[in-house]
Parts: structure tokens; sequence; C-alpha cells
């Protein structure tokens, strides 16, 4: 008995001292690319995928990261605050990844990062902006998008300034997203002293709004505010229409997909849809080399997918900078230090929140495509 | 009765005759065997996809004309989906048929995850759509406001009744659905007269198949836009409809749909469409309460 538990624990040191050489010898650095994979929104998690693996493959081409090759970890949350956080614990657990970029959704980031913050783990999303992630005062959170309440501040003052609205209805998906950006354009309204008619929500996943819709048109608002993704935002903006409705239809950065198009089916329907977004960065001067590299793969690097390159561009200078991949100096370094990335020089703040963001409003026209307003 | 009142009862009517075309196939599922197929809501999710893809190939072999066009879609995508519904049953229930009551409901559930993911790997995860077929509305105007129903609409509620009239004939006055009712009545006593009763019940799956199908394509249609989750919420959505109409009457689940739709569309216009599925719940509870049979169920009779 003895001699067994012996040669079982002489075993267990073998193993463990090979594990550690294995990992002194392939010493890549894995980092993880988290958000929908999969889900009625996988198509931002492709974004982020497609990015992120962009920029490292030209990061590693010229070198990876001190001599050292970057490798991406692929994980998947759907979407699902429950899933994000068994993925979250897999990634640092078992695929022991030093950084992560992600996750896209809200309501996944914000209990991901919990467990992220818990390991030391530097986490930078490319696409939740609900102002709660950085609000938490975590050191290893960041983000390389803007919040809500930002949002929210643009395209209230679109709908006073520009539209001229007196009568808004916001209607929102219940989600930590969808419902903060609404609430945030609802504050800025109310201090532009404009009251809203309704505010209320509709349930993510149904397809089936003409029960809202007709309420709204009983509103008689001229403006409809709706805070969500795109595949809610798609049927329920052709409800609008199919009952007569003829009120202007203003959105977020959640329906930045040309998804939007097909889930309305038709870009009758989107015609003249407005959404915040920030600036275009395909159109930066920074990002041209790499936004031509994407299309003559045929890849049209649209949505988040240059936010997820300049993510990993931010990971891979503060790794450079401070020698290695010590998060606790990289995150210092990074709050500290402006970068350089497609999308052009970014700075953050003590929050993780960029020093400034630079929502602007965007218009969806006949042929199914958006431009900056 | 003003526009908004209108207006929210045509809502209410066009979702509830498509919840109950598919709360049919587990009213009748449950009629005949006594077991929840939990799969149905997949079943309704594949005939969605099949829609679209039947009318992606009829439109390329040069068929635009709109009548033509739906019939084609709706006959192909039935006769697939009915395959479907005949080989869950055979897979899936049939071996399982004299084991414990719980068996078959776990296997339905897994049947379910199965269909689930097998779309998902093979169609993508993606937002579906289809362009739309039959454009354009009527309108009414109306005591200071108006009415716009669109025709896709007009022929979803035409299409639903049709079906669910032309399933209570076949139920009511066909051999067919003699032994329907004779197999859900006592099914020992119905094999001894000579009915194959195995048969009947695939039969009876493959009717619930065809609903979904009909459901599908009309859905389709209408929403234009579905992926391969969206057999869930509709699935439980039907599912109510059929205990409230009172789970293994046809009428019923037929009844239920409609009562669900209406109440879910009244709901969220009087008060608020944030509560409106706690309220369909809740006046599900409130109905089993005072009817535990549900509304035109039969009350079950204790042999001695």
């Amino acid at each position: 008995m003895k001699t067994n538990n012996f040669k079982i624990k002489a075993l267990g040191l073998a193993l463990t001292a090979a594990m550690g050489l294995s990992t002194q010898v392939y010493a890549d650095i894995k980092i993880g690319v988290a958000g929908p994979h999969t889900g009625a929104n996988a198509t931002y998690g492709d974004q982020l995928w497609r990015g992120a693996s962009q920029a490292a493959e030209d990061i590693n081409a010229k070198g990876g990261i001190n001599g050292e090759k970057i490798v991406l970890v692929k994980g998947d949350d759907a979407c699902e605050p429950k899933q994000a956080i068994a993925v979250a614990n897999r990634l640092v657990d078992s695929d022991k990844v030093s950084a992560v970029i992600g996750h896209f959704c809200s309501s996944s980031s914000i209990p991901a990062t919990e467990i992220y913050e818990e390991a030391g783990v530097i986490s930078i999303t490319p696409g939740s902006t609900n102002p709660k992630l950085t609000d938490r005062g975590y050191s290893t959170v960041f983000r390389i998008c803007g919040r809500d309440d930002q949002q929210g501040i643009v395209a209230g003052n679109y709908i006073v300034d520009v539209l001229k609205a007196t009568k808004v209805a916001i209607i929102h998906d219940k989600d930590t997203y969808g419902q903060g950006v609404a609430q945030a354009t609802r504050d800025q309204l109310h201090a532009r002293g404009v009251q809203e008619v309704i505010f209320e929500g509709l349930t993510r996943g149904e397809k089936d709004f003409n029960s809202l819709v007709s309420k709204i048109g009983a509103s008689g608002a001229d403006v409809v505010y709706f805070g969500g993704l795109h595949s809610e935002a798609g049927p329920l903006v052709r409800q609008m229409r199919e009952q007569g409705l003829k009120a202007k239809f203003v959105s977020d950065d959640g329906i930045v997909t040309d998804e939007l198009v097909t889930t309305a089916g038709g870009a009758q329907y989107t015609d003249g849809v407005l959404m915040s977004f920030v600036v275009d960065p395909r159109g930066l001067p920074q990002g041209q080399e790499v936004v031509k590299h994407f299309r003559d793969k045929g890849y049209e690097p649209e949505g988040y997918t240059l936010f997820s390159y300049a993510a990993l561009q931010t990971l891979a200078a503060a790794y450079k900078a401070t020698g290695g991949t010590d998060n606790e100096k990289a995150g210092a370094w990074i709050k500290s230090h402006p970068v350089d990335t497609v999308m052009g020089s970014k700075e953050w703040d003590e929050k993780g929140d960029l020093k400034t963001s630079p929502y602007v409003m965007y218009r969806w026209d006949a042929a199914g495509k958006y431009k900056q307003i | 009765m003003d526009a908004l009142f209108l207006q929210q009862m045509v809502n209410g009517l066009t979702l509830g005759s498509v919840y109950g075309l598919i709360a049919i196939g587990y009213t009748m599922v449950y009629g005949i065997i006594g077991m929840i197929n939990f799969a149905h809501g997949e079943v309704y999710m594949i005939s969605a996809y099949l829609s679209a893809i039947t009318l992606a190939l009829l439109a390329f072999f040069g068929l635009h004309s709109f009548p033509l066009l739906i019939l084609g879609t709706l006959i192909i995508t039935v006769a697939i989906t009915c395959a479907y519904g005949w080989v869950i049953e055979r897979v899936a229930y049939k071996p399982l048929r004299n084991s414990t009551r719980l068996a078959p409901l776990i296997s339905a559930i897994g049947i379910s995850l199965i269909l689930q993911n097998y779309v998902q790997l093979t169609q993508g995860a993606r937002q579906q759509g289809i362009p739309t077929l039959l454009e354009g509305a009527a309108r009414l105007d109306f005591a200071g406001g108006f009415v716009q129903i669109t025709y896709t609409k007009i022929f979803i509620l035409l299409a639903s009744f049709i079906g669910m009239g032309v399933l209570t004939y076949i139920i009511k006055c066909t051999r067919l659905g003699r032994m329907c009712r004779a197999t859900q009545q006592d099914r020992k006593m119905a094999s001894i007269l000579g009915i194959n009763t195995d048969r009947v019940i695939s039969y009876v799956f493959v009717i619930g198949a065809a609903m979904a199908a009909l459901a599908g394509v009309l859905i389709t249609m209408n929403y234009g836009t579905f992926d391969f989750y969206a057999g869930f919420i509709i699935g439980i959505k039907a599912f109510t409809a059929a205990v409230l109409g009172g789970i293994g009457s046809l009428p019923g689940a037929m009844l239920g749909g409609l009562i669900l739709g209406i109440a879910e569309a009244q709901f969220s216009s009087v008060i608020n469409s944030d509560y409106k599925d706690v309220f369909s719940f809740a006046l599900l509870v409130v109905i089993l309460i005072f009817r535990p049979q549900g509304l035109l169920g039969r009350p079950k009779v204790t042999k001695v």
C-alpha cells in the first residue's frame, strides 16, 4: 500500500515536471476570443474572431510578441450569461489564457469579467457598452468601444435637435445592453425636456411585435427608439411599416450588420433607419492597409471586426512594452500610454474606458447599406 | 370599439391562429398516447427552413406567380415535414411504447436537442430570412384612426382556418378519423377490433407535423426571418395554448391558440408588453384552477 502511494506520488511529480517543461518549450501566448460564436448573434462572434485572427497572423508574421507567437482560443458564450461564466472558467483554468478579447454582449461580459478579474486576466471587449462593466473598479477590464451613456447622449440629442421629435416611443429588449442604452437615451431626452410616450420591453427571440407596434401607432409617436440587437430590430421595423406607421426608427450599435436587412425581409423596410455607432473605422487612414488585406481575402471587415483587431494590437503593444505577460504591469501600461491601432491612437482612463468616444449617427439607405450622416 | 382595439384583435387572431395550428400537434399526440411531444416545436422550426429552401428552389426554376409559388412550397414543405414527423415517432417513441411514461418524454427532449443542433450545424447559426412574397395591405379608416392588415395576414387567417377545417373534417367524418378516435378512447380495445394502432399513432404524428408545416410556411411568410432556435418559444406558447384549451381536445387547441394570441395582444395594448407572458401564464393558472381539464377538455373519469 505504502509503496503504491509512493509510486503514484512519484509519477505525479514526474508528470508535473514534464508539464512544466512542455510549457517552457512551447511558450506561446494564448489569448481567448470570447463571444457569441453560435446562436442568434453568431455574426458578431464571427466578426470578433476574424478581426483577432487577422491581427494574430499579422503580429506573428512580424515576429510575434517578444519572440513568442500568439495562439488564439475560441470561447463560445452564445450571448448567454450562464454559458459566459462556464466559458470564462474554461479559458482561465484549462486553456490558461493570458488575456481575453471579449465578450460581446454586456450581459455576458459583466459576469465573465468577475472571473477574469479574480484570475488577473486582462479582458478587452470590442463591443460591450454597458456602463456597469467598467464602473465596478476592476483593474483588468478594458473596452475599445464607447459606453451606453455616451451613446444615449448622442442619440437623444439627435432626436431632439435634428428630428425635432416631441413624441418618442422607447422600446428595448429587456437585456442588460438594450435596456441600458434605452434608459441612457431616455435620460438624455428628459434632460432636453422631452418626455417619452411609451417605455416598454419586448421579448428576445420572439418575432411577433404587432401588438406593441399597434400601441406605438396609437400613441402617435413620431420617433421610435429601439435599444437592442438586429434580430429583434428587423422584425420590429418591418411590422411598423406593415401597419402603416411612418415614425422614424432610431437604434443603437447593436444593429450594425447587414443581417438587419435579412431579418427585416428586405431593404425597403430598413430604408431610413437611423443608428448611433462610432465613426466607421474602415474609413480611417491608419487602417487602410488592414482593410485592404481583409477585402483581398474576400471578407468585408464590417461591424466589430476592426475593433477586435485593435484590441489584440493593444494587448500585443502592452506585452511588448512591459517585456512579458505580467498582466498587472500590462494593465497599468495600457492606462498610461496611448496605443496606435488600426482605429487610430487610443487612450484609456483609470476605469478602462476610452478617453474619447466618437459616437456619430448613421443612416441605412434603400440599397441596404449604412452611411455616416 | 376603437381602431386600436380592432387592430389588436387582428394582431391577436393572426398570432393565435398559428399558435393553434402548432398546438394541434401537441394535443393530438397527447390525446392518443398520453405523452407530451417536446420535439414538436423543432418540427415547426424544420418546416420554416424547408419552406425557405423550397421557395428559393422554386424561384430558381422560374416560378414567380404568388399562388403557384405558395402552393408548391406548401405541398413540398408539408410532405417533407410529415416524413420528419413519421421518422421521429418511429425512431424515438415507438421503441419506448411499453416502457415508463417518463421514457418517451426524455426521448422527446433528446430529439428536440438533436434537431436544433443538426439544423445549427448544417444551416449555420445565423438568422435566415426570405424576401417579402406578398406586398401591400388593406387599410380601413375607422373612428379617428385606421386599421391596417397586410395581405399576408389575411392569407394566414384564411389558410389556417382552412387547415383547421380540413383537419376537423378528417377527424369527424373519415375512416382515418374514426380509427384515430377509437385509438384515443381505448387503445387495447381498438386493436382487438382490428385497428392497427401503431399505424394510427404514426398517422397522428404525421398529421401534427403537417399542421406544424403549414404554420411554418405561414410564419416564415409573415415575419420573413427565423433561426435554428425559433421552435423553442413558439413551441412553449403552443403547448400553453393546448393546455389552456384542454389537452387532448382538437377544438380546444384551436380555441386555446386564439385566446392566447388575443390575450397577449390586448394585454400588451392596455397594460404593458413587458408582462404579456406573465399575463398569459397567469391566465393559464386561473383557468386550470377552475377547470383543471382545460376549457374544452373532458374530465378524466376514474373507472372502478
